[in-house]
């Protein structure tokens, strides 16, 4: 039981914008009343919901990689055990312990795990296990998956169907993603490919059929998420006209367009780069099936690590980096490659004016969400760097005479005026992000909602406010005060689970046996042993 | 009763597939399994009249081991954790607090065999794929300083040499296969092409391959006293750059020979380069057990892979510093945890010999020369056949190990989250 009293809440699903609330908690569920709580005086500082965040790369055999793979990430910023909380290192990968205290020393207490090869999703889960204090889903890659591409070039849409939901069962997986649509299956004879109806390489379907037919798979199973898009053409300079064929693709149905900064970019070449923001902005103002997350970019170091094998390829060739490469039988791929934003550079400097302009141009906060897709553009726990760029044209202005150049000639961003508020960024952190989701029990604090909770100081400078809640509470427990972890313990992690014919074991049971090296039995994730604490998020 | 999908953990393979028929108590038959594989599940099948433990040779109870075990420990002021090869990741995960809690150095086999791996890989990079992706796909193989025909027989009929996959539906005929060794092995009879190159050579040829695939013209005697001709390098880089998708796979010959990491990151470089021309990958030949496991679980939890020092509560990585050997030859340790493997059996001599002048606890089902030295023994179920937990594949892939068998002994995992407690309460204390 627990009472925060005094606080300005911020709580955009129930319309709650900054009024004076107390919040009663009992058996880790905001309730109406409660009596003889202890209080947390909340004056002078402002109550919202627990972050949310709808993407980033936390857990899984390609975040591990990273790990390895760059012991000069971890080595200045190393973190000690306490009484209370696991040693561990951070920067750009941190290790799990890490970063479950530090998104929740943020004030974040949900996160996606954006990227999951199922072939390797115990993997995911057994890292998820081991990040502390949140609760957390992950999302099993699609987009070039054998059956998937199989059962559509045959035309047999039940089918799909029928595979994602079992698919999503075997995985213990929440939503489908799908990454380079028919490029990374291609990718592996060493190609890619370049637009929404060309052919990928195992079987002759176009990244627009499998937009189409997941999306139509996503409306019929009742998943609570939309296909969840890393679109093809990733960080190529003139892809915002396939991210905005991606979106007409899919007819109206829901989509999510993941690290849409990414996927913004003007000019035929990296001289003639330039940011076409306003045209992806304009379409996602007109189109209410599209959500987007920015993933957006922060100076200084990043690992650069999706499932888009020939981007990462394309990326390691462009810097000189090293380089990882790890193609997953039957089903996805995946690239790593180190990377650093400097201001100085004309092309990191339009990427990360995109990130902003996105965020400023849409309209709509519900359908644009704050991502750095961590660590891709930077890590996560410069988020209320963002914030505050958001919330202040001047800071905004300032940072904006920093970088290079290119970033005032070509994109909108000086131009823009406009300011968050503090309902506004409760909206693209958690109210936004938790709706999007279908997680109804989180990012909002009505009754019955989740008892998490995030209490920042009210501050002037919004990057100090964020930075450092008084208290932190998940599931009606204060993990957090003063920035500081002060208990540790196990979230959950959701899943879904939708029904499916099940015939289509025996279908693909051939094939399966043929092409992949595990059997057919050894390859679901067993819950008993690899969620110990977990909820189904119902579908339909 | 015949239990299938069994997993067998002996070698990087991990196989899946294995049948296993359990009469009366014990392991009788086995299916699928090399002849490895079969030795281990039923070389297990009787274990049950070792002693839980012992304390100085004298048998005792696991209690009173575990609390033995945890005084010596809790005592120490450099321990050193090292092993954990043939277990599973969630008793991996208990050493890993367990170091924690005491400050130790924790390392595991890794660093005496493809450490160097790890450290091309922290250098360059490293372009792979999942075993299946070699079965679907690759027409090339190149086993350099491996001899997977003794030490992982079904990585050739499971997954690189003979089965038939997606784009090599012929299984062997729609393969070249390449053996590079010091010696002919074996596993020369699996391959078409052998190339023997002199010990201390590798990196030799493999930087002439790099200069080759980059059409730089090299004279003879470039690659004179590496055993091997320009020719023979000539036309392995024509089948290199010519195939539709290549392997290579990477032997301890590389690893634990002259070079080392130079070796490994000689071959990444190679096959990121070769990536240029068609489609190339590389793969480490993970030897024993689960020390893929061990090397990811150390990295999620402390962002390296081996060698992990928590002396200042935090983690740090410094292989010759904080790896096994180095810690024990110059007599740093100063006791010692054993779990699930033979130091005393396989390290060079001045890092084994530490281990018996300073208190040493094994934790192992068996006995081993370790076993015989070691001043606290605790029996433990053996992981895959009394035990069952997560395991990883040497291409990263995880498997769950079953537990077919009962055992009288507690795993690892039980016996490390008891010594854990025990050492708080001690430290604390
Ligand atoms: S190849 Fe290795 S994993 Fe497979 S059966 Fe033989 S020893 Fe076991
Ligand atoms: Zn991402």
């Amino acid at each position: 039981m627990l009472k925060i009293v005094q606080g300005e809440v911020y709580d955009p699903i129930n319309g709650i914008d900054g009024e004076k609330r107390d919040i009663c908690i009992e058996g880790g569920k905001i309730v109406a009343e409660v009596e003889g709580a202890p209080t947390i005086d909340a004056s002078g500082m402002v109550v919202m919901p627990g972050g949310v965040d709808i993407h980033s790369h936390i857990a899984g055999s390609k975040v591990n990689t990273g790990r390895k793979m760059r012991p000069e990430d971890h080595r200045g910023d190393v973190v000690p055990r306490t009484n209370v909380t696991r040693s561990g290192v951070g920067y750009t990968v941190p290790s799990t312990f890490t970063t479950g205290y530090r998104y929740a020393a943020l004030g974040y207490t949900t996160v996606m795990e954006a990227a999951v090869p199922p072939l390797t999703a115990k993997h995911a889960h057994e890292e998820l296990n081991d990040i502390p204090l949140l609760d957390k889903a992950s999302f099993p890659l699609m987009g070039n998956n054998y059956f998937v591409l199989k059962y559509i070039a045959t035309g047999e849409f039940q089918k799909v169907k029928a595979f994602v939901a079992w698919l999503l069962q075997a995985t213990k997986g929440y939503a489908i993603k799908i990454v380079n649509p028919g490029g990374v299956d291609t990718w592996k004879w060493g190609k890619n490919i370049e637009s929404l109806d060309e052919k990928a390489n195992t079987f002759d379907v176009t990244p627009r059929q499998i937009l189409t037919t997941l999306a139509r798979v996503q409306e019929d199973l009742g998943l609570p998420h939309p296909i969840h898009v890393h679109c093809n053409n990733l960080g190529v300079p003139g892809n915002y006209e396939t991210t905005l064929k991606t979106m007409e693709a899919v007819e109206g149905r829901r989509i999510h367009i993941t690290h849409a900064q990414f996927n913004s970019y003007g000019g035929e070449s990296w001289a003639r780069f330039r940011s076409k923001a306003p045209e992806i902005a304009t379409y996602v103002n007109d189109h209410p099936n599209v959500t987007i997350d920015v993933g957006q970019v922060i100076f200084g170091e990043a690992t650069t690590m999706t499932a888009d094998g020939p981007w990462q390829y394309r990326l390691h060739q462009l810097t000189g980096h090293k380089w990882v490469n790890s193609d997953v039988e039957m089903e996805t791929g995946a690239g790593i490659v180190p990377y650093r934003f400097s201001k100085r550079n004309s092309v990191n400097a339009i990427q990360w004016a995109i990130g902003l302009e996105l965020l400023l141009l849409i309209e709509d906060p519900w359908r644009v969400f704050l991502t750095t897709d961590h660590p891709n553009g930077g890590p996560f726990y410069f988020y209320p760097q963002i914030i505050k760029l958001l919330m202040s044209q001047d800071a905004r202005l300032e940072m904006l005479e920093s970088v290079h150049k290119w970033a005032r000639t070509r994109t909108s961003l000086k131009e823009l005026g406009r300011e968050y508020s503090l309902y506004e960024i409760a909206i693209i952190t958690r109210a936004g992000t938790a709706k999007a989701l279908g997680l109804k029990e989180k990012g909002h604090l009505g009754v019955g909602a989740d008892a998490d909770i995030a209490i920042y100081p009210k501050l002037d400078d919004p990057e100090a406010m964020f930075s450092r809640p008084r208290y932190v509470i998940k599931g009606g427990e204060v993990i957090v005060e003063d920035g500081k972890v002060v208990k540790d313990g196990l979230g959950k992690t959701f899943f879904v689970e939708p029904a499916y014919d099940e015939a289509i074991e025996g279908e693909i049971r051939e094939d399966f046996e043929k092409y992949y090296t595990v059997t057919f039995e050894n390859y679901p994730v067993q819950l008993e042993h690899y969620l110990p604490r977990h909820e189904v998020i119902p579908c339909g | 009763m015949e239990i299938d999908n069994v997993v067998c953990a002996f070698c990087g393979c991990v196989c899946d597939d294995i049948t296993v028929t359990v009469e009366e108590g014990r392991i009788s038959e086995v299916k699928n399994a090399c002849t490895l594989g079969r030795a281990w599940f039923l070389g297990h099948s009787s274990n049950a009249h070792r002693p839980s433990g012992t304390v100085n040779g004298r048998p005792v109870s696991t209690e009173e081991a575990v609390e033995e075990a945890a005084r010596i420990l809790a005592q120490a002021r450099y321990p050193l954790i090292f092993g954990l090869t043939s277990t599973y990741c969630e008793a991996q995960k208990e050493a890993i607090a367990l170091a924690e809690v005491l400050g130790a150095c924790i390392d595991c086999c890794t660093s005496v065999c493809h450490g160097p791996s790890g450290i091309a890989l922290q250098g360059v990079g490293e372009p792979t794929c999942t075993l299946g992706e070699v079965k679907n796909r690759a027409d090339l193989i190149i086993y350099w300083g491996s001899n997977p025909a003794e030490s992982h027989p079904r990585h050739l009929t499971r997954y690189a040499v003979t089965p038939k996959g997606l784009f090599t539906p012929r299984g062997r005929k729609d393969r070249r296969v390449v053996l590079v060794d010091v010696r002919p092995t074996p596993s020369a009879r699996a391959a078409d092409i052998f190339l023997q190159v002199k010990p201390g050579k590798d990196f030799e040829c493999l930087w002439a391959l790099r200069a080759l695939i980059k059409g730089i013209d090299l004279e003879e005697d470039a690659v004179a006293d590496t055993g091997v001709t320009l020719a023979q390098l000539k036309d392995l880089a024509d089948r290199m750059q010519s195939c539709r998708f290549g392997m290579l796979c990477v032997g301890q010959g590389l690893t634990q020979s002259r070079g080392k990491q130079m070796n490994t990151t000689a071959v990444f470089l190679l096959v990121r380069e070769l990536n240029g021309f068609t489609k190339f990958a590389a793969m480490p030949m993970r030897g024993h057990g689960n020390v893929t496991g061990i090397d990811n679980v150390l990295a999620w939890q402390t962002g390296y892979p081996f060698g992990v020092n928590f002396s200042r509560g935090y983690p740090r990585f410094n292989p010759g510093e904080f790896t096994a050997v180095d810690v024990l030859t110059r007599q740093e340790a100063d006791a010692a945890l054993i779990i699930a493997s033979d130091p005393v059996a396989n390290l060079p001599r001045p890092a084994s010999g530490r281990l018996s002048q300073i208190p040493t606890v094994a934790l192992e089902t068996r006995e081993s020369e370790t076993t015989k030295i070691a001043k606290v023994v605790i029996t433990t179920a053996p992981a895959g056949i009394s035990a069952e937990g997560t395991v990883y594949r040497m291409d990263n892939v995880p498997l769950r190990l079953r537990k077919v068998l009962p055992s009288p002994f507690p795993s690892d995992e039980e016996v490390l989250s008891r010594l854990l407690e025990r050492v708080k309460e001690l430290k604390h204390a």
